[in-house]
């Protein structure tokens, strides 16, 4: 058989190509945008290769602050939203005949793999002036001026619930169905109702999956551009629009990469807690 | 069962089904007005099939389409290639030892970084370099999230792989590269398949990497850059047939790509 050596030696083959893509269009283009946060901008939309913290001073004025604050609620509102809808939906598959849980999974997925344009899109189909459900309201009864159920917060909550409810799904879903149904049971059997056995033994041991669906869910939605552009308008302004003018209209390429370090930062912080907690949580059954 | 427990789980059941009504209807209605006759979204008119034939004459959609099909392949293509190696390097490295690798990170970094952080730092880093934009760096950008989600399911693939079969080829006289290519490969081709089309679809629906990295011009707009800037002039009939044409082209994809990777539960 091959010794171990070889296998380091043909494995290191193996990697090189794959890993010096990622090294040279991931890697080095992040650690540019990194390096980019620390410079002054130059005349014209270029750089200035002169050390400043400036960017990141600016990031925190009190109009800029309120766009990450307001991404923030608004990212918090969805991820909310999402496992309140979510976790009876995954809690119903979990509890649902074995066989048949695969394809209550898969039609939470579907959805999830079309275009995401294309998904915020209809949205827009239904909600907008002439739309769908102006028309319902005024065979209703509602007789005003129709409304503009675009353009605000909540449509841009609601279409961040909608686009990324699966995931929250796909994760307290997997939490629930590793509970051993004996455990279940046994809680039955000690005399436990079935409000009790939900409250102190199933909610708690699925904790992990609320985390990581929650933790996906924020992460998502703060850093979305399109659910607030198509949805929000020029209403509702969040991180990644701004990131977006700052590249593309102001030109202003490294405030642009200082907003977007502070994204990344918050992203890692929550990835790193939700660890710890998935860590915890697997110590404490072991 | 108890009363209370038939009710609850009656109610499970009812919520769970409006769930999915949240997620189906508006892409029904979508698909739908797609084949409304007088193209108003309020008021069906009969069935047609007129706004997809004004789609076949829309050169500006063609041209989109004609592009994303360039992308989508060159960058699977790219992918599939750079992504299955990686995985049967990962994967032989780890059959020494058990512990976590640094390339586990930078295989998960693309899949969990934010879009717009992506396609900024790319478009800083081909600015840097002086390289023109075009369709060639929307192939390269979209290649590097690829790579990540190719690599991943041919990973599970190898997870379920016997590597005492490589063994036996070896000891029976056959070269490393006879192995892999005789041995190896046939076992993961559905694997490399099953990511391959995940790949596709990825690409295909790319928007924001895609929008700032193609430079300017209608010579490298692709598809999704086309439906953004159709959407933004309000609702028609015409988007709605363009977006249930590309729903199609993804969830058959996606479709076909799971079909694969339960192939070895069949087989084994």
């Amino acid at each position: 058989m091959s010794s171990l050596h070889a296998d380091r030696k043909l494995s290191a083959w193996l990697l090189t190509p794959g890993l010096g893509w990622l090294l040279l269009f991931l890697v080095l283009p992040c650690l540019l945008v990194l390096v980019y946060s620390f410079v002054e901008r130059g005349a014209y939309g270029g750089i200035e290769w002169t050390f400043t913290w400036e960017n990141y001073q600016r990031a925190f004025d009190p109009l800029y602050l309120g766009i990450l604050l307001k991404s923030a609620k608004i990212a918090a509102l969805a991820t909310l939203f999402a496992v309140l809808i979510g976790y009876p939906a995954a809690y119903a598959i979990a509890r649902a005949p074995r066989y048949r849980q695969p394809v209550y999974l898969f039609l939470v997925m579907l959805p999830f793999w079309s275009n995401y344009l294309i998904r915020t899109y209809a949205w827009i189909v239904l909600l907008n002036r002439e739309g769908l459900l102006n028309k319902l309201f005024s065979l209703l009864g509602y007789s005003g001026d129709p409304v503009s159920l675009l353009y605000t917060e909540s449509s841009v909550v609601l279409g961040l619930v909608y686009n990324y409810i699966p995931f929250v799904i796909l994760a307290i879903y997997s939490s629930l169905s590793r509970i051993n149904g004996e455990l279940w049971e046994a809680s039955r059997d000690l005399g436990a109702s079935g409000w009790m056995t939900f409250r102190r033994v199933i909610l708690p041991l699925s904790v992990p999956g609320i985390a990581a669906g929650s933790v996906f869910v924020f992460v998502l939605s703060i850093g979305n551009f399109i659910t607030a552009d198509l949805l929000g308008g020029k209403q509702v302004q969040m991180v990644g629009n701004l990131i977006y003018s700052q590249f593309l209209t102001a030109r202003d390429w490294p405030f642009g990469s200082a907003l977007s370090f502070i994204l990344i930062a918050i992203m890692l912080l929550l990835l790193f807690v939700q660890a710890l907690l998935a860590r915890r949580a697997a110590e404490g059954k072991a | 069962m108890s009363r209370q427990t038939m009710a609850s789980s009656t109610a499970l059941g009812v919520h769970l089904w409006l769930v999915y009504a949240f997620l189906y209807v508006p892409i029904l209605v979508l698909i739908l007005l797609s084949f409304n006759k007088s193209g108003l979204p309020t008021s069906w008119s009969g069935f047609s099939l007129k706004w997809y034939g004004a789609l076949a004459n829309n050169s500006a959609v063609l041209s989109a389409a004609l592009n994303t099909l360039i992308v989508a392949l060159s960058s699977t293509a790219i992918a599939c290639v750079l992504g299955t190696l990686l995985a049967l390097g990962v994967e032989l490295r780890r059959k020494g030892d058990n512990k976590g690798y640094v390339a586990d990170t930078l295989l998960m970094a693309p899949m969990i970084i934010p879009d717009i952080v992506l396609a900024i730092a790319l478009l800083s880093f081909f600015n840097l370099v002086k390289m023109g934009l075009g369709l060639h760096s929307i192939v390269i950008s979209h290649a590097v999230f690829n790579i990540a989600f190719v690599c991943a399911v041919v990973r599970t693939r190898l997870k379920h792989f016997d590597y005492s079969i490589l063994e036996a080829s070896i000891d029976l006289g056959a070269s490393w590269f006879t192995t892999l290519r005789r041995v190896l490969l046939p076992a993961i081709f559905p694997g490399v398949m099953a990511g391959g089309l995940l790949a596709f679809t990825l690409s295909v629906d790319e928007f924001i990497i895609a929008f700032f990295n193609s430079g300017s011009g209608q010579a490298s707009t692709t598809l999704p850059m086309q439906i953004y800037a159709m959407i933004r002039f309000g609702v028609t009939p015409e988007i709605n047939a363009l977006a249930t044409l590309v729903m199609l082209v993804s969830i058959t994809a996606l479709l076909a790509s799971q079909r694969l990777n339960k192939a070895p539960s069949h087989h084994e």
